[in-house]
């Protein structure tokens, strides 16, 4: 099994680190070339502008997009679930807009907002999430899951082959969502 | 502060790696800055290369004017306090400044005491040259690191220095016998706890960035293959011909910094680099500030 780990800026490492515990192959994809064949990928957090712009001009936005449109396994944290948000209230980009949800960007405010949150992440309990100059999902379209609330406000959902959340598992010490993940790649769950 | 603001500060830099951070000093080049792929901007009235050219006393920026940068981009903003200055730190910390840098590029405010920052709930990232002053900074509270290198100078040569005497001193912690870290810890004047962690992860506690004289996409790429985990601009770009440009080269080159033939393509055409002062031709050495 080959995971990418789209690796142009930001916690790319950590994400490699916690998949590599886990057994799986990880390519960090750097630039076009790097792509080849995937059986997930993930996007990681960083700043979604920065990665936004290194997609387009390496090349990769487009290849990436029609992989996921055609149903690659995709974890997105942070600025990850922003990549892949077909809608962001405070900022006229859009980048994969392949997952049909509202996002807002640094919707906690500055880094004095940062927080960590215990709770439930789909059918995994008690998982630490780390909100770091986070986004929440205002609003989700019909046929997508929440999966993840925090103070009311929606930080994770699961659409088809897409998993977005709001807040950074990878930093966690616990890999039991990058385990599902993995799994659920495994046993075909997102086709 | 409490370990879990000091745990989600850490995390902060985390963000930033593989990133470049930019110098401003208006909201116009702020947007540039981030237009070009800057993960931070780091807001001050003039960049080094001006502070040194002008002389005097250098201080903490205008609260105004670095809200006004604050308010121009979405990407996080650092400021400048001077070191040991901790009621321009507060200050900092007042308008929710992402990031304060205690730099040795300001004149310094106390020649003995850095500033406890660990009283603090921003984060702080603070230049250091070897493996000593980085783990010093780290203990006072300091959630990052960058190399000092020469600021303003676009002379590479400090940064290369720093960095390689930093890996080469956790190398040989990392290399030792757990018996004779006591006797590190000692040596570095660090808490013995800051130096079993480098022994035992073979890196320091938080993000390290490079910084002080990059100029070219070369030279990011250099300190990334040295082991830096992000890059700090301050005088290159907004000293030279072609700002937007080169900020777009030099944050493409810090991503793929180990693909010459990408690097090279990056190169071309960027305009007159900023012109740069040797190290036997200054005057001020900035990196001898805090230690």
């Amino acid at each position: 099994m080959r995971i990418g780990i789209l690796a142009v800026q930001g916690a790319f490492e950590e994400h490699r680190s916690v998949l590599q515990s886990l057994g799986a192959d990880t390519i960090l994809l750097r630039q076009k070339s790097d792509i080849g064949t995937l059986d997930g990928l993930i996007l990681p957090g960083g700043e979604s502008t920065v990665q936004g712009k290194l997609l387009k001009d390496l090349h990769m936005l487009d290849p990436l997009k029609e992989m996921i449109n055609n149903g690659l396994p995709v974890l997105a944290t942070c600025a990850g679930l922003i990549l892949l948000a077909d809608k962001i209230s405070n900022d006229e980009n859009t980048w994969f807009g392949t997952l049909p949800v509202l996002v807002k960007r640094n919707a906690y405010g500055r880094q004095l907002g940062s927080f960590y949150y215990k709770g439930d992440v789909g059918d995994i309990s008690d998982f630490n999430m780390t909100f770091i100059r986070a986004p929440y999902i205002e609003s989700v379209s019909n046929n997508v899951d929440v999966i993840a609330t925090a103070y009311d406000h929606i930080v994770g959902v699961r659409y088809k082959n897409q998993i977005g959340l709001a807040f950074h598992p990878e930093l966690a010490e616990d890999n039991r969502i990058h385990q599902y993940f993995l799994d659920a790649i495994n046993s075909y769950l997102f086709t | 502060m409490s370990d879990n603001r000091y745990e989600l500060n850490k995390n902060l830099a985390q963000m930033l790696k593989g990133g470049v951070i930019m110098d401003v000093t208006t909201p116009e080049q702020a947007k540039i800055a981030e237009a070009a792929g800057a993960c931070a901007v780091m807001a001050l009235e003039r960049i080094p290369a001006d502070i040194r050219a002008a002389g005097g006393v250098s201080r903490m920026s205008d609260p105004a004017m670095i809200s006004g940068i604050q308010e121009s981009v979405s990407i996080p903003v650092m400021a400048k306090c001077r070191i040991g200055h901790f009621a321009e730190a507060q200050i900092l910390q007042a308008i929710e400044i992402d990031y304060i840098d205690e730099s040795e590029v300001l004149s310094p405010a106390d020649d003995v005491y850095h500033i406890n920052k660990r009283d603090f709930k921003v984060p702080f990232v603070c230049g250091a040259r070897d493996l000593g002053e980085a783990l010093r900074r780290i203990n006072e509270g300091a959630s990052m690191i960058r190399t000092k290198g020469e600021p303003g100078t676009g002379d590479i040569v400090q940064a290369v220095r720093h960095m390689r005497r930093m890996q080469a001193e956790i190398s040989r912690v990392s290399s030792m016998r757990e018996d004779e870290l006591f006797e590190a810890a000692k040596e570095y004047q660090v808490p013995f706890e800051l130096i079993q962690y480098v022994h035992k992860n073979k890196k320091l506690p938080v993000v390290n960035f490079a910084a002080g004289g990059v100029a070219t996409p070369a030279d990011a790429a250099l300190m990334m293959q040295l082991g830096a985990e992000g890059v700090f601009v301050g005088s290159g770009i907004f000293k030279s011909g072609e700002p937007e440009k080169r900020a777009a080269a030099i944050v493409k080159a810090v991503t793929n910094y180990d693909d010459p033939a990408l690097l090279a393509e990056l190169s071309k055409n960027l305009g007159e680099a900023m012109v740069g002062i040797n190290e036997n031709e200054i005057q001020l050495i900035m990196e001898e500030r805090g230690k």
